[in-house]
């Protein structure tokens, strides 16, 4: 599964348990829109740091957060393996 | 008496240093003409043998009155500006205290000790004091529920880190903390500004971290300290640009490997470095390579008589820095039977290196809110499935930490199930808990540590 795969999927159960109903998850949609809070999201990293074995938002230099959903994934996708 | 019984502040002050000064955001004292001025209104022989509560406000007369008391007074009781004031009457009752010396003399009219004693602006003394005894200092802890506890240590004890430091290297040091110098923390750097020959820039409460920067910038601060909360209320303010220390000290809490990296991004210049100390254990030791944690090979007995050890998982210290007991009508233990005060800092040995995880109190900070793991065990541990559960928080970059749970299955061939067990835990949690409390994961395993107390062993804090 890609790693965009992987996050749409976890973002869709995180949605599921915190009884969130998402919107279409597209690239420019703003992380805000989402419906998710900050646990919500706290929950996602460290779940796709099990995952995926990285955190992109700790290990960076300057931690600043996406905006937006494309913004978040890519975050991810460009962590050098 | 030879001198060495009785050394005080007052003796580490000499007309010889010429230019070392000790300011606030309102004034600049002479650290060389202190000996001869007097905050007291020249009372101060009134305060010999006695036992003194020093509560002022102000920091920069506090430390004047500090240096007059010290080597006079039988004991002296220093209070930070927060003091609550419910407490005073415990620690006068504890500290057997008959003298206040204060700048607030009103607020103390009813307090019932002997004698209450205005602190005011330093003038010109008629006479200069002399060291007449070896004064007790008494400090208070920083816990956060109840009355403080009052702990006793010496100036030689106090000191004992800075002599064995040695002077500092380069120029004579400018000093500056975050703290105030009525806190161990604080007045570690007090005491390294008087022993060491320099100069001291006090914090002034309420001040805009903008404005104190530039403080420190202007009265050429060159050894700074505070917690890694001070360091990085600093960082984010976006103020630090442009002030260059030669020495930026962290301690007081975890100092972390992400604020000593952003520490050495912001100060290139300088050394940074992170030490431990409580008002209880002293000064433990400084580890000044960067890194978060402390090397293995400071257990047990370092150069300078401090000895340490891991004992169910806490630092131990052994020193002469170390208080000399808890002060009090029912004083609790301070040390073991061997002399060793448990700090109650857990640490984790990670390869060759200790890291502390936390305090043993065991509360759990969930994104600012304090969370009892038991509570949330509770819940899960309701489940017939589970055998055993341990809640604890996980850093996150988003709100600081999120709860996570680790449970022993009460049958390890369920493992099949894990998924439906997994979500039938977090479905009940979500009813039964606050959701900040809600665990964001369920861990699986097969074991759970137990101390020797029988009690769950908990590594976070």
């Amino acid at each position: 599964m890609s790693v965009r795969l992987r996050i749409i999927s976890e973002m869709q159960r995180i949605a599921a348990e915190q009884q969130v109903t998402l919107p279409p998850l597209d690239d420019d949609l703003s992380l805000h829109e989402t419906g998710f809070d900050s646990l919500g999201f706290a929950i996602l990293v460290a779940r796709l740091e099990d995952d995926l074995g990285i955190d992109p938002f700790t290990i960076a230099e300057d931690a600043a957060f996406p905006l937006t959903v494309g913004d978040f994934i890519r975050a991810y996708e460009n962590v050098p393996a | 008496m030879s001198p060495r019984e009785a050394f005080a502040l007052r003796d580490y002050l000499g007309p010889e240093l010429k230019g070392r000064t000790l300011s606030d955001a309102r004034q600049v004292v002479s650290l060389t003409d202190i000996l001869g001025e007097t905050c007291l209104g020249g009372r101060l022989d009134e305060l010999a043998g006695r036992s003194v509560l020093l509560a002022i406000e102000d920091q920069l007369i506090s430390a004047v009155a500090m240096t007059e008391i010290d080597g006079v007074a039988w004991r002296m009781l220093l209070c930070p500006s927060d003091l609550n004031a419910d407490h005073s009457q415990t620690l006068i009752e504890d500290a057997d205290i008959d003298v206040v010396v204060t700048d607030h003399p009103a607020r103390w009219k009813d307090a019932g000790v002997y004698l209450v004693v205005a602190a005011r602006q330093p003038m010109r003394a008629a006479a200069k004091a002399k060291t007449r005894r070896t004064t007790e200092w008494l400090m208070l802890t920083s816990g956060t529920s109840g009355a403080p506890k009052i702990v006793s240590h010496t100036l030689e004890g106090l000191s004992g880190a800075i002599v064995a430091d040695g002077p500092a290297r380069g120029d004579r040091p400018v000093w500056a903390t975050f703290y105030d110098i009525r806190r161990y923390g604080g007045l570690q750097i007090f005491l390294r500004a008087i022993i060491g020959g320099g100069s001291m820039v006090l914090s002034q409460p309420g001040e805009p971290i903008a404005d104190h920067v530039a403080r420190l910038q202007a009265r050429g601060v060159t050894n700074i300290s505070g917690t890694p909360s001070h360091w990085r209320k600093l960082l984010m303010s976006g103020a630090a640009s442009g002030f260059s220390p030669r020495y930026v000290r962290l301690s007081g809490e975890i100092a972390d490997q992400a604020v000593l990296d952003g520490l050495s991004r912001a100060f290139p210049a300088a050394s940074i470095g992170h030490a431990y100390a409580s008002t209880e254990a002293g000064v433990g030791f400084a580890v000044n390579d960067g890194l978060e944690g402390f090397p293995a090979s400071l257990l047990g007995t370092g150069r300078d008589g401090v000895e340490m050890k891991v004992e169910d998982g806490s630092l131990r210290i052994r020193s002469r820095r170390t208080a000399h007991g808890y002060v009090g009508r029912h004083p609790a233990v301070l040390t073991d039977d061997d002399g060793f005060v448990d700090t109650g800092d857990m640490v984790e040995l990670r390869g060759d290196r200790y890291h502390f995880v936390g305090r043993r109190g065991g509360i759990i900070n969930i994104g600012g809110l304090k969370v009892h793991p038991e509570e949330i065990e509770a819940v899960i541990n309701r489940h017939a499935e589970v055998r055993m559960s341990r809640a604890r928080s996980r850093r996150s970059p988003i709100t600081g930490g999120i709860v996570v749970a680790d449970v022993i299955l009460a049958d390890g061939d369920a493992s099949s199930r894990s998924d439906e067990i997994r979500a039938r835990i977090l479905a009940d949690c979500r009813a039964q808990l606050a959701s900040h409390k809600v665990p964001a994961m369920i861990r699986f395993v097969t074991s759970l540590d137990v101390t020797a107390a029988g009690k769950l062993a908990r590594t976070d804090a």
